[in-house]
């Protein structure tokens, strides 16, 4: 995988004093999905926007595409889209314009059936004539992404796309972040939404406290981190584990009418078929049997919480 | 260089300027005509000519330069402290442009819009005093540096203000006071010798007198002076600017 993003050893020291980044260095593959997860505070839009040129890093280098963001920054930030997360918008000025105004920065000429076609994917044709304040939260955000998308760029960053966002719009959303991805497009989104990293993530980066806790593949990191839990639902409840079964990592569910048994997936053996039979030993019966995997939510939040 | 960048700054503005035309365009008229009626008739029938010059057109320089200057420095601040009120900034700083170009922008879309203003008054003047421009080119020259340079200071007042009230605060504090004192409505030669020397400290005071130079070929200060000091507050605002934009103070954190 050949990265377009590459960021080595960047600290960023607010005046004042605040430490948001810590030494923090990344790749990020041409064409990948990256999911960067982090609680409040962690240093995320800071990351974003000394990438993007609008922070300077107090040290460290950065380079987008193999250009320095500081030395050669117009060939870096012409191939950055970036959606902000808040909505940034000149409130009196008409939709089209807006966009054809973020084409026209960013060094593009004028294109107007390009920007048709963007529109019409945001189902933002039918406003291209209404002023922004006129729009809805979620009809500004998609200008937002319409006026990142405009000038055709490689890295498209997205700093919490979903904040406040209805459904339908991040169902179009995730359409196009996939449709992007197919043309070749590196997308590197924030999100508070772990189910959105958990579905259209290839790779998912956990920072903290201004640090990268870690970097992996999705399915790397749910398989290698992932615990599952083994349901098993109780004819009879029963008040405690019973002591034959003291081996298993059990614990008695809700009102003693299930058993819950932990196990690691990539262990060589999962210890069930033991643990069925020492059950059938007991002599409980079996009502039902479920098993459930643990989220990338679970994973994240306990990443935070041994970081701190 | 990012013509393209320097295209759509330039166009995003003026489209601010046309969405409010008539207020653009009424408004000059109207004072410049409110102007004429109380200096020019009301008092300018006490006092027979200055210079050779009838009052009523003595003051058509320093009334033009009364709105150029304060329309270049208010569209200017207003066009740079907007996008910093809204956060629209950012799109600015992540593009692949340099600060010349964003001030290139910027600045030539306030400059144009104080150099239409300009051109209304003169046109609304013709219609109360007869003028004959001395030298024409001087007087384009002279109001395209006047255009420029106080919309580059406005540029630098918009980076500075921190609130809508410090965008008004220069040109109204500032600026009227200087362009009423600098001789707008009086040659200096009418002051009492103590308020002469006060005025050879005002810097406007040299504009205007080169401004009304290139209408009626006479002046309180020679061309040369006047041309020295806009030429060096010119290169003050841009030597500001180009300081701002290198350590990012204002814009960046």
């Amino acid at each position: 995988m050949d990265a377009i993003v590459r960021v080595s050893e960047v600290q960023k020291t607010y005046e004042g004093g605040f430490e948001a980044l810590k030494s923090v260095s990344l790749e990020i593959g041409e064409g990948e999905i990256l999911a960067l997860l982090g609680p409040n505070g962690a240093g995320k839009t800071t990351l974003i926007s000394i990438i993007c040129g609008i922070v300077t890093p107090s040290a460290g280098q950065v380079t987008v595409g193999g250009h320095d963001i500081a030395r050669d920054y117009r060939a870096a930030r012409r191939l950055i889209g970036l959606v902000p997360q808040e909505i940034n918008l000149e409130p009196f000025e008409k939709v089209m314009n807006s966009v054809r105004f973020s084409r026209g920065l960013f060094g593009k000429p004028r294109d107007d059936a390009k920007l048709e076609k963007i529109l019409r994917q945001l189902s933002l044709w039918d406003k291209r004539d209404a002023r922004i304040k006129e729009l809805s939260g979620g009809m500004k955000r998609r200008v937002l992404i319409a006026k990142a998308l405009s000038h055709e760029p490689r890295v498209l960053f997205l700093d919490e796309p979903s904040a406040g966002v209805d459904v339908e719009l991040r169902r179009d959303m995730w359409e196009i972040v996939r449709g992007l991805k197919a043309q070749g497009v590196t997308i590197i989104l924030t999100t508070h939404y772990i189910e959105e990293a958990e579905e259209i993530a290839d790779r998912v980066g956990v920072i903290s406290g201004g640090e990268i806790l870690l970097v992996k593949e999705k399915d790397a990191l749910m398989a290698q981190m992932g615990r599952k839990e083994l349901r098993i639902e109780l004819q009879d409840p029963v008040s405690a584990v019973p002591e034959a079964l003291a081996g298993f990592d059990l614990a008695v569910g809700p009102d003693g009418a299930s058993l819950i048994y932990s196990y690691d997936t990539k262990g060589e053996r999962t210890g069930i078929t033991k643990l069925l039979g020492g059950l059938a030993a007991e002599g409980l019966v079996l009502k039902d049997v479920s098993t459930s995997q643990s989220s990338l939510e679970d994973i994240f939040v306990g990443l935070v919480e041994e970081a701190r | 260089m990012n013509l393209y960048a320097v295209k759509a700054i330039y166009i995003f503005e003026m489209s601010r300027f046309f969405r409010t035309f008539m207020q653009s365009f009424i408004s000059p008229v109207i004072s410049t005509s409110l102007y004429f009626v109380v200096f020019g008739a009301a008092i300018g029938s006490r006092i027979d000519t200055v210079g050779g010059v009838s009052y009523g057109a003595f003051i058509v320089p320093g009334l033009i330069m009364l709105s150029v200057m304060t329309q270049a420095t208010s569209n200017a601040s207003f066009g740079i402290y907007f996008p910093k009120f809204i956060g629209t900034i950012n799109e600015l700083l992540s593009a692949p442009v340099s600060f010349f170009e964003i001030v290139l922008g910027y600045v030539g879309a306030a400059a144009t819009k104080a150099l239409f203003i300009g051109t209304v008054i003169l046109v609304t003047a013709h219609f109360f005093v007869d003028i004959t421009i001395a030298h024409p080119l001087a007087v384009v020259a002279f109001l395209l540096l006047t255009c420029l340079s106080f919309a580059l200071l406005g540029f630098i007042l918009g980076i500075w203000a921190q609130s809508f009230d410090q965008v008004q605060l220069i040109p109204l504090l500032v600026i009227t006071p200087l362009v009423f004192l600098g001789g707008s409505f009086y040659s200096v030669t009418m002051l009492p010798p103590v308020w002469q020397t006060v005025t050879m400290f005002n810097p406007v005071f040299y504009l205007i007198s080169g401004f009304r130079w290139a209408f009626f070929g006479m002046a309180d200060v020679p061309i040369g002076v006047s041309l020295l000091a806009i030429s060096l507050f010119t290169g003050a605002c841009l030597a500001v600017i180009w300081w701002i934009f290198k350590t990012g103070w204002r814009l960046k954190s």
